[in-house]
């Protein structure tokens, strides 16, 4: 037999006794305020939210940005905010994105309880433009906000391809429980909360 | 070596164990302020508990379906009955494909299949990308947590490792300046890879997805650079719905560090583009642990390292004084039923304070299942015969009134008339670090005789 068959067999045989599915609802929080809480929980992951009426605000809230200012390659992803200096989607190789000081990136939804946003993969035209960036800006709108993550997830496709929550910027605290913001992915990570 | 001579050890230096000790009770602090910002954290833990106890009951179908969606995904599924037959496949995958240099992202099954030495003896370069893993394999040694890796190393212990091995600047300390250089050394190894492999957190059998979870944002790097992504999980990670993510993930991050989210939560489902997803599949020991009726719950875990963070012992002895890759209580109940032997110190390396199973955020009861694993060891025969000796006697002693009583009187008696040192050194080290009380002139029994007759 092989590993497989030996492996579910073995799984089989082991006699867990039979208990139903819980199911996932009457779980969750209120919350009344969503922009609030998520701009407080972003910015307790590290982040910042600016709220913006619109897209034109969000571009010029972005240019006041110091990551946007120093940035000397950039690659935005959101029409109108930001002015690419790069156009990822005609990089081939994703190695060439090494360098790349600032990419502005679309969020389908945000997360009030945890100030995290959903990024969908297909709309990158690849996934290590996420992390290989030294800045990240994001755009959302505010009617996306959802209390909690049992609704993110609601409305969210099951297994609808590569997607990721990101709650803010890149960070560690193995040295001594120190926290230190940008270890491996992005330094920064400016939410612009639109509407 | 069992826990307590490495745990007197490890607290030879006391400086250090002081930090160490300190850093987790802090986590464990933040651990409480998360969970009590969530005003059903309770109704969320007996969900958690429930949706595991189901995916038990079902595993077999759960891995069939998430090995079905999977594949049709794109994936490649491979199924390995211990650690030689994973890092068999691992390093079959890497050779039919020339790649030598692979990055991993944080995995406690790889550290228990021993996969870096095996690659590296067959002329691989494995980097560990996570910071703390990287630290702890610059240094030559294991993670002594399993969210904290090098939680038992103090900043000092990293600048002059980096100075070493990475050519920082001697003297620095500064974790800012230490991250950033590992940032930059961690950069070139990751643009460097021809393969990635990761851990995974939670695999979804209703949609064939893996989800990895990281704050430094390495699982991600090391999978979106190389065509190559490699991802390595133990039986018991997948869940049976997309939606059950909601239930986990608000439980593990805020559990492990106190954050309400990790930074990174990814949803890999299927390889990216022109690349390739091969997914290990492993059991090394977990069927075994499934089919105990009373330690399956262990398999519940979702490794978020809680019971590490608020274990006073877990604290006070550093994760290198377990015998097992995973230390702390959640270790020391899975490391028996892989060697009873082997592991016997663990169970007790405990208080049974009970503390462990009040934050595990799926209700494993971990203080019951490290008691039962003593009565396992004491009845196997497994401890030392002096040990199971002194047992037999007080048992003995503590049966019988009359004996109890005369024993009793003897000790008193010797407390007072034997030379203190002899005292303690009847005392299996209880009086190295304290004062043995002054005995009392007479027991409770005989004040009681003394002033009211016969009980």
């Amino acid at each position: 037999m092989g590993a497989r068959e030996d492996i579910l067999s073995a799984v089989r045989a082991a006699g867990v006794p039979a208990c139903e599915h819980p199911g996932a609802a009457g779980l969750g929080v209120e919350c009344d305020d969503l922009a609030a809480r998520f701009a407080e929980m972003l910015s307790a992951a590290g982040g910042v939210c600016v709220r913006v009426p619109d897209l034109a605000t969000a571009d010029r809230a972005l240019r006041e940005a110091p990551a946007y200012r120093q940035a000397r390659c950039v690659a935005s992803l959101v029409p109108g905010v930001g002015v690419g200096t790069i156009d990822p989607a005609r990089v081939g190789d994703p190695h060439d994105l090494a360098g790349l000081d600032l990419c502005v990136v679309p969020a389908e939804l945000g997360v009030a309880e945890n100030g995290a946003v959903w990024i969908d993969g297909r709309r990158l035209p690849h996934r290590a433009l996420i992390v290989i960036c030294e800045h990240l800006a994001v755009v959302v709108e505010a009617p996306t906000l959802v209390a909690d993550l049992h609704q993110a997830y609601a409305r969210l496709e099951p297994g609808g391809g590569f997607g990721l929550f990101l709650a803010g910027p890149s960070k560690t605290a193995d040295i001594e429980q120190s926290l230190v913001i940008g270890a491996q992915g992005a330094r920064s990570c400016l939410v612009l909360l639109v509407g | 070596m069992g826990h307590p001579q490495s745990a007197g050890r490890f607290l030879r230096d006391e400086v250090r164990a002081r930090r160490h000790d300190q850093s987790l009770w802090w986590v464990r602090q933040q651990r409480d302020a998360a969970a009590r910002r969530v005003p059903d954290w309770e109704a969320l833990r007996e969900r958690a508990e429930a949706i595991k106890a189901h995916t038990a009951s079902r595993l077999g179908d759960y891995l069939e379906e998430f090995e079905r969606h999977a594949t049709a995904r794109g994936a490649r599924v491979h199924w390995a009955r211990d650690g030689e037959e994973h890092n068999r496949i691992v390093h079959g995958l890497l050779a039919e494909r020339g790649a030598r240099r692979l990055v991993k992202s944080k995995s406690m099954l790889t550290e228990e299949c021993g996969l870096n030495p095996y690659l590296e003896a067959r002329g691989i370069e494995v980097t560990d990308t996570d910071l703390g893993e990287r630290i702890v394999q610059l240094d030559g040694r294991h993670p002594s947590h399993i969210v904290m890796p090098a939680i038992h190393m103090t900043r000092e212990a990293i600048g002059e490792l980096f100075h070493r091995t990475i050519g920082t600047e001697p003297g620095l300390t500064d974790p800012k300046a230490l991250t950033e250089a590992a940032r930059q050394h961690l950069r070139q190894k990751l643009l460097a890879a021809e393969a990635g492999l990761t851990g995974v957190n939670f695999a979804i059998a209703e949609t064939g997805g893996l989800v990895v979870v990281t704050n430094e944002g390495n699982a991600d790097m090391g999978t979106a650079l190389p065509p190559l992504h490699i991802a390595a999980m133990g039986i018991e990670k997948v869940i049976p719905r997309f939606e059950d993510l909601g239930v986990f993930l608000r439980l593990l991050a805020r559990s492990a560090t106190g954050q309400a989210l990790s930074t990174y939560t990814s949803h890999f489902h299927g390889p990216r583009p022109g690349g390739e997803l091969h997914i290990v599949i492993v059991d090394a020991g977990r069927t075994g642990l499934l089919g105990a009726d009373g330690f399956r719950r262990a398999l519940q875990c979702i490794r978020c390292g809680a019971c590490l963070n608020t274990c006073p012992v877990y604290r006070r002895s550093g994760g290198h004084s377990y015998t097992w890759v995973v230390p702390g209580p959640i270790g020391s109940v899975l490391a028996p039923s892989r060697d009873v032997v082997a592991h016997q110190t663990l169970p007790f390396a405990s208080s049974l304070c009970g503390s462990c199973s009040d934050v595990c955020p799926v209700r494993i009861d971990l203080h019951d299942l490290l008691l039962r694993w003593r009565q396992e060891i004491v009845s196997r025969r497994v401890v030392p015969f002096g040990r199971r000796a002194a047992m037999r006697v007080a048992s003995l002693v503590l049966r019988s009134t009359s004996l109890y009583e005369r024993v009793g009187r003897l000790v008193r008696w010797g407390m007072r008339v034997l030379p203190r040192r002899w005292v303690a050194a009847c005392s299996l080290g209880w009086a190295r670090q304290r004062e043995w009380p002054v005995p009392p002139r007479e027991s409770f029994r005989e004040l009681y005789r003394r002033t009211n007759g016969r009980p």
